[in-house]
């Protein structure tokens, strides 16, 4: 590598870290989040809040009920007397479920009847809503089960055999922790980046720099390269705390996991300069970063799966560096995928990288000189 | 009407009150890497109304410190600074509204344009709506950008800048004006018209203004002056008591059979001669006190003719600061350092520099009108000219940071903005705006930079041996540079651009805001470089310097006004109001004549 | 003295405005980004598990196994694919072409004759859980109403006794976007509030304008205020681009009063704007300012706000730090007004919260705001 170059990359992290802020900027924000949103972003359902309109009084009906508080998921807040009351706490948001238990039912239950039992949910949130339902289905049905049993009731002809693969208790934050490596990383990279071309327009110096003999190659490295080392550092560190932490067993080991950390650093220093060389003003880079970054947390399959989306939005996701690193985080952390298997997105993510950083080499040229 | 603002005044000393500033003992101390530097150390003074005091001292003496304590923008360790009798520290909103402050680096709204920068600050100083207009027509006359109102702050020359900044702090005559160098950068016609309104104001209305400034001539124009040094006051007093003192100590010298570069050379070598400068035709001469001038012809200058001349302003600024350096026992640099010998002018073949029918436009504005000039190896060529005549737009055409909308230029024989990288080895530029990195320290910069002009190895590191010793950076290597004082900052530029010892240097205003010491100092090295063969191509708005200049050319609105060398220009101008132009009067009547010339189709239409 | 003072309100925020003007980038992120997102957001990205893609695996064809796959491609939640043997289905599961597959192995129709209740098996892929978990639940959904459909036919007693009768309140079409909208109106208006004013008052420090602004007889709040003013009206013109596409582009019901909306609406933008500020204050510089203002600001209005993620499922400690989460109660009032109407006992603590947040805010922001340099 050119002298020049590493002078420059040396110039780079003593303008980023030579303050006290802004390492301090660096390093602790990123881990206090990862921590924070590592506990808080989870689908999983805990003590949801709900009440039993229980017109039955039965020992049957009491029975259910003790199914429902007997979860981890649900935690009885009230128990109603009259259906007006439901009305205002769920309005109230005091409670998200209300089981409504009718009077005919331990009679119809006796006499072999369907017994209908009523669950309300608060659809403000439509997935708590559906996981809400999910849950007190399960919940109906072991119940169901139980009952037919030991009233003698025929058991079902076929039973269901659920498994997960590679989350076996379904625990949602191996999901979203994985996820938010790809997150952070992404977001430290592409400001550091796309901030230091419009930092340096803004202050002069980079028309000093171009009346060096640098090539735009040598500034194209000179700028990448510390994005690219503080990227991977900020990478490695979350990934030590997703391990050691959250205890999220990694299991495909660190070689396609760093191969596909170093192609998403790469891609987002590529989109980092080219935002960083269209910019004139530190605002604009800044602001320009964002216009990326939220579509492409929100078009990653981060929090909403990317089947869901229509064709045209799912296509658009190709463009998006972020759906193939989660993906390769993800798998790398809870299977044992084969450097084949993960061709599919490494190829992707490394022409996106490619195009990324020919482009800004190009705006730099363009732009600059 | 002002005295009935004074609530206080019952309580106050009576010797104090109503002074427009009072300093007790002020202290303030930075912290500079590890070391506690006393920016201010204990400074008492009192001034008196209706005065405009000069506040002079070299870089880094402790005047903006001072300024913005005065403010109220910093704390003082310890004193009291009273404005009008109000305490600083314990009013500053009140203080505030009694003063106004033009800031070094006046921070412009660069996104807004030059009338709603005028706008924001008339209503933020109150001005009545009935009274703008007027007010605002002397404030554009005098900077010259009546043209320009709906130009975009950040796309005015450096100059013009500056100008504006000062056409926002003068939009609401204050009871104390406080200018921290208001007149870098600006061009010696602006500066004339500067002072006029200074004058203006203080005469007319009593205000009372503290001024900071590089020109030692305007030190002259001050009632009173403050010598500030390391911090220390050494001196307070009337410009002419400061000038008395050199009484008897200052001469013109010619010498017949010598040109006026090798008699200078000659004479700064001189033990017992404090200064020597070229002035005009002639040298200026200054002598240590008690020394004879009879030590010229001792010397083997035989036939040197020495006049007697008027002490000077800046010749007792030397002498004193000379004599504080050999106090610090710091052999001052200039005499340690082989002055400048004869230099052959120009006389290398071949030239470095063509500029023929350059244009450049900015949208439908002719920054740079079609101007044509060559400029020989070994040369230094001065591109002198009003604010905003398209100088650092030339510069920066040629260093090939912008693309011209026609002409041809070459330096060597390439295009910078066409060549390959390593042509660009072969140059040095130095920015008119600090352009380096503020948030690194000093030595971080000498590094970077050298290694960006592909320095390595022992070479790299003697060159940054002799940068922080050359400039004098060495107590300051590890300063941020943002936070050094101007004077240091443009040290500092000037070191990394010769860095890699180029052959053609650009410097767009290298030695503004730069004390009269460094520039001297400053010029010396570039006479050698040019000496060594380096083509130098300098703008300037110090017409002093312009006679170091072996050929000029002088700017207005975009053309080359007049191209020569500094006696040619002089003499072109020559006329009975004028028996021995100086330069600043041939330059003020060429930019003069030309604004006329462009003013006169509309006034006839 | 009061005449002074609205001349220099009225020429700061007139300087404000001016520049908010012409940076293409502020104009961008208070009307472009909320468009983008409320598009993408409006057309498609949703929680919503439709159209699941779900491997079948039958290994011996039967009418058994006929009935009970014609479930699944009877109902709108699934988009059913015939897998030959149980690997294949695996190896497209873990290609994550299809999110999970019902595997009826080559005895079902054997041991479902002879009443010896043969097992389905049902595997999802577990990476995404949340996913899986719905996929789950709509599989056994199928497989209840299968049950029950046989023990009709068959004239026997339904072997599941209870009937559940789902009723989703608010929102019986569970669509996300409805909720998902309303949420997103908060991450938007704390882009403006927070990161833009802390970015605009940096840039002041950084290009020295600041210093002389400071030694005009301008006071700190006056300098302040005149930040606040063109920024709460920049947001709250972002809110109501946001909610005019919200309810006409894409028909999100608005159950409740307009007025609460603003009310909160403007709340909530003057403690971003409290935020904001703050954060240039402290830093002084752009680059640490808008570092800050994305990890306090941006990414808590994301995550911790209940935007996406139950609050309520969060650790307790957890749930404590998001009270500090201006957009929490922002979210919570929205998706009330938006999907329930003016439901008071949910929107005066939140607007108290509120209003309590943005007068810390604001008032530290006040205090930490020096007229001097040092
Ligand atoms: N990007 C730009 N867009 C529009 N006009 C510009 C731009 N840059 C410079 N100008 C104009 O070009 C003219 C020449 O500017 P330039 O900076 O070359 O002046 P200068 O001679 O260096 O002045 P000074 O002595 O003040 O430094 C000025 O009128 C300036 O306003
Ligand atoms: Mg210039």
């Amino acid at each position: 590598m050119p002298r020049r170059v590493l002078a420059l990359i040396i110039k780079e992290f003593l303008a980023i870290l030579r303050d006290a802020k802004s390492r301090m900027v660096l390093i602790g924000p990123p881990l206090i989040q990862l921590v924070v949103f590592g506990y808080a972003a989870s689908f999983d359902l805990n003590h949801v809040p709900f009440a039993v309109y229980d017109q039955d009084r039965s020992v049957a009906a009491q029975d259910l009920v003790a199914h429902f508080t007997g979860s981890r998921a649900f935690t009885e807040v009230a128990s109603l007397k009259s259906d007006h009351e439901i009305k205002s706490l769920i309005n109230s948001r005091q409670v998200e479920m209300v089981l409504v238990i009718d009077p005919r039912f331990s009679r119809d239950l006796l006499t072999g009847k369907a017994a209908p039992v009523q669950v309300i949910v608060d659809g403000r949130n439509s997935n708590t809503a559906l996981l809400i339902l999910g849950y007190a289905n399960t919940i109906i049905a072991d119940y169901s089960q139980q009952w037919a049993a030991t009233h003698g009731l025929p058991s079902p002809p076929a039973q269901l055999d659920p498994r997960a693969l590679f989350n076996p208790n379904l625990d949602s934050h191996w999901f979203i922790i994985p996820g938010i490596v790809a997150l952070l990383t992404q977001v430290v990279t592409l400001l550091v980046v796309g901030l230091s071309v419009a930092r340096e327009r803004e202050a002069g110096t980079f028309d000093q720099i171009l009346v060096t003999p640098m090539r735009p190659l040598d500034i194209l490295l000179g700028k990448s390269i510390p994005g690219l080392i503080i990227g991977l550092a900020e990478g490695s560190v979350i990934v030590l705390a997703t391990v050691f932490w959250f205890q999220v067993p990694l299991h495909g080991g660190l070689a396609p996991l760093y191969l596909g950390l170093l192609l998403f650093v790469l891609a987002n220093t590529g989109i980092g300069l080219m935002i960083s060389s269209l910019a004139a003003t530190q605002q604009q880079a800044l602001l320009g970063a964002f216009l990326f970054m939220v579509p492409s947390i929100i078009l990653s399959g981060f929090a909403t799966p990317i089947s869901n989306m229509p064709v045209i939005v799912q296509n658009l996701t190709w463009l998006n560096p972020m759906r193939y690193a989660l993906v390769i985080i993800r798998r790398s952390f809870l299977e044992h995928p084969s450097f084949t298997s993960l061709l599919a997105q490494y190829l992707p993510m490394a022409a996106l990288a490619l195009v990324s950083l020919a482009a800004a080499g190009w705006l730099f040229r363009k732009r600059a000189v | 009407m002002r005295r009935a603002a004074l609530p206080y005044a019952v309580a106050m000393p009576p010797e104090t009150e109503g002074a427009p500033l009072v300093l007790e003992q002020v202290t303030r101390r930075f912290k500079i890497g590890k070391r506690v530097v006393a920016a201010l150390d204990s400074v008492s003074a009192t001034t008196a109304p209706g005065l405009v005091i000069g506040l002079i001292g070299p870089d880094g003496a402790g005047k903006t410190t001072l300024m913005r304590l005065i403010a109220g923008l910093l704390r003082a360790d310890s004193g009291a600074i009273r404005v009008f009798g109000t305490d600083v520290a314990a009013a500053p909103l009140k203080v505030q509204g009694m003063i106004a402050y033009m800031p070094q680096r006046f921070g412009l709204y660069e996104d807004l344009s030059v009338q709603e920068n005028l706008d924001l600050y008339a209503d933020l100083q109150g001005v009545a709506p009935e009274a703008r207009a007027t007010r605002y027509g002397e404030l554009l006359h005098m900077t010259g950008l009546a043209a320009f109102t709906t130009r975009l702050a950040g796309k005015l020359s450096g100059g013009m800048k500056q100008k504006l900044g000062l056409a926002c702090t003068l939009i609401q005559p204050p009871r104390l004006l406080l200018l921290d160098e208001p007149t870098v950068g600006v061009d010696p016609v602006s500066r004339r018209e500067l002072w006029a309104i200074v004058d203006h104001l203080v005469r007319g209305q009593g205000m009372s203004v503290l001024l900071s400034t590089a020109y030692l001539d305007e030190a002259e124009r001050c009632d009173e002056v403050l010598l500030l040094h390391e911090g220390k006051l050494i001196g307070a007093g009337k410009p002419s008591q400061f000038t008395q003192a050199m009484a008897g100590r200052s001469f013109q010298v010619r010498a017949a059979n010598m040109s006026k570069r090798a008699l200078q050379g000659a004479l700064s070598r001189l033990p017992g001669v404090t200064d020597a400068i070229i002035q005009g035709a002639a040298v200026r001469m200054v002598l240590d006190a008690g020394i004879h001038p009879g030590i010229v012809r001792e010397s083997g200058l035989t036939d040197a003719v020495i006049t007697p001349a008027p002490p000077r302003f800046e010749d007792r600024f030397i002498d004193l600061l000379k004599a504080k350096a050999a106090a610090a026992a710091i052999a001052p640099t200039t005499s340690a350092k082989p002055a400048v010998a004869a230099r052959a002018p120009a006389a290398q073949p071949g030239m470095e520099i063509q500029v023929s029918h350059l244009l450049k436009r900015f949208g439908d504005f002719c920054a740079v009108d079609d101007i044509s000039f060559t400029v020989a190896r070994g040369e230094i060529f001065g591109l002198l000219g009003a604010n905003g005549a398209g100088k650092s737009t030339t510069f920066r055409m040629l260093c090939g940071l912008l693309p011209a909308t026609s002409g041809s230029l070459r330096v060597g024989s390439f295009n910078l903005r066409t060549a390959a990288a390593t042509a660009r080895g072969r140059l040095g530029y130095m920015a008119q705006k600090f352009s380096l990195y503020g948030d690194l320290s000093v030595l971080q910069n000498l590094r970077f930079f050298s290694a960006a002009y592909g320095l390595t190895g022992a070479k790299r590191n003697a060159r940054i041996d002799w940068a922080l010793r050359e400039f004098e950076l060495a107590p300051m290597r590890d300063a941020t540079s943002r936070d050094l004082p101007l004077g240091f900052k443009q040290r500092m530029a000037l070191a990394c651009a010769l860095m890699h010892e180029p052959d053609v240097l650009f410097l767009d205003e290298p030695t503004s805001g730069v004390d009269p010491l460094a520039r001297r100092e400053f010029w010396q090295r570039i006479n050698a470089l040019a000496d060594s063969g380096v083509t130098v191509l300098v703008t300037t708005h110090f017409m002093d310097e312009a006679e170091y200049c072996d050929r000029l050319v002088i700017m207005g609105q975009g053309k080359v006004l007049a191209e020569g060398t500094s006696e040619s220009l002089k003499s072109a101008c020559r006329d009975e109001t004028h028996p021995d132009p100086s330069m600043e009067d041939a330059f003020v009547a060429l930019i003069e004549a030309d604004t006329a010339r462009s003013a006169a189709p509309v006034g006839a239409a | 003295m009061k005449a002074g003072m609205l001349m220099r309100l009225r020429g700061l925020i007139r300087k404000e405005s001016l520049q908010i003007l012409r940076d293409p980038s502020s104009i961008a992120i208070a009307f472009l980004l909320p468009a983008i997102l409320l598009l993408l957001f409006g057309y498609g990205v949703s929680l919503d598990a439709k159209h699941v893609a779900l491997g079948i695996v039958v290994e011996q064809p039967s009418a058994a196994a006929a009935s009970f796959t014609a479930q699944f491609s009877n109902s709108p939640y699934f988009a059913p694919r015939n897998f030959p043997n149980a690997a294949a289905a695996q190896t497209a599961l873990s290609h994550e072409t299809i999110e999970g597959f019902v595997w009826l192995r080559a005895d079902f129709a054997r041991r479902l004759a002879a009443g010896k209740s043969p097992d389905i098996g049902v595997y999802v892929d577990g990476i995404n859980a949340n996913n899986a978990r719905l996929v789950e639940n709509y599989v056994q959904q199928s497989w209840a109403d299968w049950i029950t459909s046989q023990a009709d036919l068959a004239g026997a007693s339904n072997p599941l006794p209870i009937n559940v009768e789902p009723r989703i309140w608010f929102n019986p079409a569970v669509s996300s976007r409805d909720y998902l909208v309303p949420g997103l109106i908060a991450v938007i208006m704390t882009l403006t509030g927070a990161l833009l004013t802390a970015l605009v008052i940096a840039r002041e420090w950084e290009r020295g304008t600041m210093e002389a602004l400071m030694v005009t007889r301008v006071s700190m709040h006056e300098i302040l205020i005149s930040k606040v003013v063109p920024y709460f009206l920049l947001g709250m013109g972002g809110m109501a681009v946001s909610v005019t596409i919200a309810v006409f582009l894409f028909g999100v019901p608005l159950y409740g009063s307009l007025l609460v909306l603003t009310l909160a609406a403007g709340l909530f933008m003057l403690a971003s704007l409290g935020m904001g500020l703050l954060i240039s204050t402290i830093a002084k510089n752009q680059f640490v300012a808008g570092q800050i203002a994305i990890i306090t600001t941006f990414l808590p209005a994301f995550i911790l706000s209940g935007f996406i993620f139950d609050i309520g499922s969060m650790p307790a400690p957890i749930r404590v730090i998001t009270h500090i989460v201006a957009a929490r109660y922002f979210v919570s009032i929205l998706q009330s007004l938006f999907l329930a109407g003016t439901v008071w006992p949910v929107i005066w603590p939140n607007l108290l919260a509120l209003l309590l947040m943005a007068i810390f805010f604001l008032g530290v922001a006040r205090l930490a705001a020096r007229k001097r340099l040092d």
